[in-house]
């Protein structure tokens, strides 16, 4: 079943009878060419693509609850590509082309919407670091723009500029950033997936793996033994649990981090806006809520909410630079458990296992990479190298020092 | 989440500074043959636990005294609040 507008005038007119389910319920094989743990964004872009890219198709995706019930559904849905340094920049603004293309693609409405994101910046050192940043994302070709104070004016006149403490100097402005709807990433890909014949098995938790002399060559299941040549890991804050399984110990601390949303208002902000002296982010859903976050709650966590103290954090984060929020009214926030890696940065990577690979540290940015993290990691479990734009997402980097020095926020402050 | 301070009783978590896992008391011995692994397994491998988790907490806003504390990480309730101090020293750690 392909997706036009012909079709759905057509079934607008007879009743809507005519659509089928987006995905089949398949009967769980025995053994599989690759098992892929987790039906998040991640772990069904990884599905898909290993179909599309590299014709594999005998693949199962094994999920614990149901597609899409992680963090692809508790996220704040937004897209960029404003990153720094080699090793993480070209890889998010592959992210960013996929992204662009992804609709297209997988024929599905995923809602991409580039409307723009705005880092602001409140001191004059902050602001060159934002020319300096602007100038690397140049460099692939990312698109930038340096806005002054009056520039930032024009585009959002309801921010505090003269507030005493952290008034805004100026920012830095990525036309094709955005948000997308995350639900339908899920949903595109996993239908992508399953109609070129991959086999999304929910409520299917992996218990154990099957290891023999440093080979893995199957999965425990609730459902029983399965067996495959290639297992990946992809069940971001769940890593450890599912990694220490495998007798393995990570570098990630999962931690919670809570989202917001308000009462539907007018439209109000124009795309994404960033606070650049705490840790606020704010955009505005396509039913008119806004959407915003801020820092993880600083403590371990596998509870699928947050505490008050945070919540005061970064509603104060929102009243430093945009005092008309407080007259929102917030309806809902919940939380969701994160994968901090030691430097802020992901892995995707092979493990020290035969046939068993890892994706995960995402932090709190693995929505945005979802198209890039499963282009890349449907790369390496096909063909056991790594993806260009990814191959310094070693899971071994901090033996050698190999960490990403991009924004050196990790599970924790003191760590480097 | 309120933390009972074995000395000031209970106090609000806000007042600490969290550390981590209370494995970062053992600190490797830097004399060690195999001291640098233990330092790489030290400061960066974590076993993440989810579930019943004695963890360093720091009262910075208090006494400043260091804390291990029993979190479940999976409902946040807190079973146990010791002085870091004690449990180090019953883990032969400290004079």
């Amino acid at each position: 079943m392909a997706f036009s507008a012909l079709k759905i005038l057509k079934e607008g007119f007879t009743g809507n009878r005519g659509w089928s389910p987006h995905w089949r319920d398949p009967v769980l094989k025995k053994e599989y060419d690759i098992i892929i743990i987790g039906a998040g964004g991640h772990g069904l872009a990884t599905a898909y693509y290993l179909a599309r890219n590299h014709g594999i198709t005998n693949i199962a995706v094994l999920e614990k609850g149901w597609i899409g019930s992680g963090n692809i559904g508790r996220n704040t849905t937004i897209i960029r590509s404003n990153y720094m340094l080699p090793g993480n920049q070209p890889f998010y603004e592959l992210s960013m082309k996929l992204w662009e293309g992804l609709e297209q693609d997988f024929n599905y409405n995923a809602m991409v919407s580039q409307r723009g994101i705005l880092n602001l910046s409140h001191s004059d050192a902050q602001h060159d670091a934002y020319a300096r940043r602007g100038n690397a994302m140049h460099l692939t070709k990312s698109g930038a723009v340096l806005l002054d104070k009056s520039g930032v004016q024009k585009m959002c006149p309801f921010l505090d500029f003269d507030n005493a403490r952290f008034p805004v100097k100026g920012g830095i402005w990525q036309p094709r950033g955005g948000s997308v709807r995350h639900d339908a990433v899920a949903w595109g890909y996993a239908r992508g997936a399953d109609s070129r014949g991959v086999d999304l098995i929910q409520n299917c938790e992996v218990t154990g793996f099957q290891i023999k002399n440093g080979v893995c060559f199957g999965v425990e299941t609730s459902r029983g033994p399965i067996k495959a040549k290639k297992v990946g890991m992809c069940v971001a804050g769940s890593s450890g649990v599912l990694a220490g399984k495998a007798g393995m110990r990570l570098p990630i601390e999962s931690h919670v981090l809570q989202a917001f949303v308000t009462e539907g208002l007018k439209p109000i902000i124009p795309g994404v806006i960033t606070f650049g002296a705490g840790h606020f982010y704010v955009s505005q859903s396509d039913k008119g809520g806004l959407v915003f976050g801020g820092d993880i709650d600083g403590y371990n966590s596998y509870a699928q909410r947050g505490n008050l103290p945070v919540v005061e954090d970064v509603v104060e984060g929102g009243m430093a630079i945009m005092p008309m929020i407080g007259r929102a009214r917030l309806l809902r926030s919940w939380g969701g458990i994160m994968d901090m890696s030691m430097d802020g940065s992901p892995f995707i990577d092979k493990t020290h296992i035969e046939g068993l690979f890892f994706n995960g540290g995402w932090c709190y940015g693995g929505f945005k990479a979802t198209p890039a993290s499963g282009y890349c990691y449907a790369h390496l479990l096909a063909t056991e190298k790594p993806h260009p734009v990814s191959e310094r997402m070693r899971l071994d980097r901090f033996k050698f020092g190999g960490q990403f020095d991009e924004k050196g926020v990790g599970a924790q402050p003191n760590l480097h | 989440m309120i933390i009972d301070h074995p000395i000031l009783g209970p106090r609000d978590s806000s007042e600490f500074v969290y550390l981590g896992d209370a494995c970062l008391i053992d600190r490797p011995d830097p004399l060690d043959r195999n001291a640098e692994k233990l330092f790489y397994e030290y400061q960066y491998l974590r076993d993440n636990i989810a579930g019943p988790m004695q963890e360093l907490w720091y009262h910075e806003q208090g006494d400043r005294s260091w804390l291990v504390v029993t979190r479940n990480t999976v409902t946040h309730e807190i079973s146990k609040v010791e002085l870091a101090r004690e449990v180090s020293r019953s883990r032969g750690r400290s004079k």
